[in-house]
């Protein structure tokens, strides 16, 4: 039996059954469609949700900015009307003063103080290191509403804090959203409060890039700790803080939640618009009043431009002087 | 006698006072918060003002829960809801997207990937008032498809994933993978996102944050009736902006929760935001 099982010539009825091939066939195409396709399947959520909701608004606020569109209802071509016509409009020149004051109230001081820290923080032998960045972070974990409601009770006339601080030297009592530099004031520092330590992480992580023997052979050299910064320091960090510049100016140029909340709420920023933003601008040209839908786009697209003029010249701006 | 090195980067008590006032500065407002919050109404306008807190906090909560205007409780639900299934959404497709970057071969993949990372450099504003307008079209103003669907997906997320993909994943790993006879999504679900998962939690740290936080596209698209807890915070405070004490009780428990995250997983997320500006 045995050995008729083991001599036995392989059974021509049994074939390599008749399916399998066309299975493994099958499968080989599978896995040819799996390899090369698949990776599009992957990638597919990114392109059809950003395509929806980021790029073609985007496109379309171009569109809509050569209309004289009303969200309601007309909307008829006008060419770059509405471009020409911000030239003209003295509300889109305010926004665009104001913006920028507070840019700079904001911007300046608080990358000075970001790089100021991070140095500090630098230290290789410090203790607590991990409490101290956390502590400067913490504001950045905070909402912005949150942080417009506090700052805005600080900032109050009869019984802030900062008024009371006011007082105890001597200062009359500030109205701290009546006027124009006062309340550019207020609402850098609320940018600066936030936004401090999360500069200070970046220019930190820069500098930590920056190789330990550079600063030994200066020490050997002679080199005080001021030359090491003015000299070491500064020139490697230029990428980061080039980094840190365009980003500070993108947040920047769209700075909407802080004016608006210290406001009240209020879109036109103040009484006289002391310190209504672009971005409130665009809010209040766009949204708030619907049958200047294309005005606002054209206001959205000049953000835009501004961002990027600005960004170019603070880029340039920062190479050179670091060089 | 000590190194030239040691000298160099020792630290002066001079550096301790300084840093030691940075974060005296950075927690101050969060101690005020809950100082006004659970101070009552009359106290908070004494001078000088109030320096400590009280123990009106009950009191001020439970009109934050009583005022209509607000809709306090809403705009917390709402506010988890969303950012829970917004973070979900940019881990998942931020990694699968990340993974095919970094260890699939396919046409068009390296345009692709310089399309996202342009993309990161347009300020979303830009497209405001017609995302707006077409909310409307969708029917989904004051709905939280409106504020959750264009924030399923992230390039930043997407980037992040890949960076980290391309070096925390060896190839002979994904190879293996195929030899066993494993899909392409298998390989994901039961490799990468595994040997992905340190990344995933600071991306999902970050964006619940954000998310959470994000304010003017909520503002625009919500009803007062149907808020997140920012929404909801700011009409409480225009609303009501004398009683101080309400708003700031309000703005306590609106920021508690980020902030017990941020005790919690602080090291990783600073870790994660300073890795980021090294390599971008």
């Amino acid at each position: 039996m045995s050995l008729s099982a083991t001599t036995a010539p392989p059974s021509p009825a049994a074939p390599p059954s008749p399916d399998l091939p066309s299975r493994q066939r099958r499968g080989r195409l599978l896995n040819h469609l799996d390899v090369k396709y698949s990776p599009y399947l992957y990638i597919a959520p990114f392109f059809l949700i950003f395509g929806a909701f980021g790029l073609y608004p985007m496109v379309r606020t171009a569109w809509m900015s050569l209309h004289d569109w009303d969200m309601i209802g007309e909307h008829s071509f006008i060419g770059f009307d509405n471009y020409t016509r911000l030239f003209s409009d003295e509300y889109f020149w305010n926004a665009l003063v104001n913006t920028f004051g507070i840019f700079a109230l904001s911007t300046i001081p608080q990358l000075l103080l970001a790089l100021f820290l991070a140095n500090l923080l630098n230290r290789t032998f410090l203790r607590a290191k991990t409490f101290f960045r956390m502590a400067i972070f913490m504001p950045n974990v905070v909402s912005v509403a949150a942080v417009a409601i506090v700052f805005g009770m600080l900032f109050q006339r009869e019984f802030g804090l900062f008024n009371w601080l006011l007082g105890l030297v001597g200062v009359d009592p500030v109205d701290w959203d009546g006027q124009r530099w006062s309340s550019w004031f207020a609402i850098s520092s609320m940018v600066n409060w936030r936004w401090t330590g999360y500069n200070t992480l970046i220019l930190l992580a820069g500098m930590q890039a920056i190789p330990k023997d550079l600063y030994e052979a200066a020490e050997i050299d002679g080199a005080g700790p001021w030359r090491q910064f003015w000299q070491i320091t500064l020139p490697m960090l230029k990428p980061t803080f080039t980094f840190v510049v365009i980003l500070s100016t993108i947040g920047g140029m769209q700075l909407f939640t802080e004016p608006l909340l210290f406001a009240n709420g209020n879109i036109l920023g103040g009484s006289q618009r002391e310190f209504q933003t672009l971005a409130m601008y665009m809010y209040e040209m766009g949204i708030s009043n619907l049958n200047t839908a294309g005005y606002g786009a054209a206001v959205a697209w000049a953000i835009f431009m501004i961002i990027v003029v600005v960004s170019l010249f603070n880029f340039l701006l920062v190479r050179r002087s670091a060089k | 006698m000590i190194s030239a090195s040691q000298r160099l980067w020792r630290t002066s008590p001079l550096t301790y006072v300084a840093l030691v006032l940075a974060a005296l500065l950075s927690i101050y407002p969060f101690y005020y918060m809950l100082v006004i919050g659970s101070r009552s109404l009359d106290s908070i306008n004494d001078v000088p003002p109030p320096l400590t807190p009280g123990n009106a906090f009950g009191d001020n909560f439970g009109r934050v829960l009583d005022n209509d205007a607000a809709n306090f409780l809403t705009g917390m639900m709402n506010s988890i809801i969303v950012s829970s299934v917004v973070t979900l959404s940019v881990v998942l497709t931020g990694s699968l997207a990340g993974f095919a970057f970094a260890k699939l071969r396919f046409r068009g993949s390296n345009a692709l990937l310089l399309a996202i990372i342009v993309t990161m450099m347009i300020p979303t504003q830009m497209g405001l008032i017609p995302l707006w307008g077409m909310m409307q079209d969708l029917r989904w103003y004051d709905t939280l498809y409106a504020v959750t669907v264009p924030f399923l997906v992230s390039a930043f997320g997407v980037f992040m994933m890949r960076q980290y993909a391309s070096q925390a994943i060896s190839d002979e790993l994904i190879e293996a993978g195929r030899v066993d006879g494993a899909s392409t999504f298998r390989i994901y679900w039961s490799i990468v996102l595994p040997a992905l998962r340190p990344a995933a939690g600071v991306l999902g740290l970050l964006t619940f944050m954000e998310t959470w936080n994000s304010f003017i596209w909520p503002y625009a698209i919500l009803t007062p009736e149907n808020p997140t807890l920012q929404v909801s915070l700011s009409f409480l405070s225009y609303a009501y902006y004398t009683d101080y004490s309400q708003v700031f009780a309000a703005t306590a428990i609106g920021t508690i929760p980020l902030v017990i995250v941020f005790l919690v997983f602080g090291r990783q997320i600073i870790g994660g935001i300073m890795e980021g500006a090294v390599k971008s």
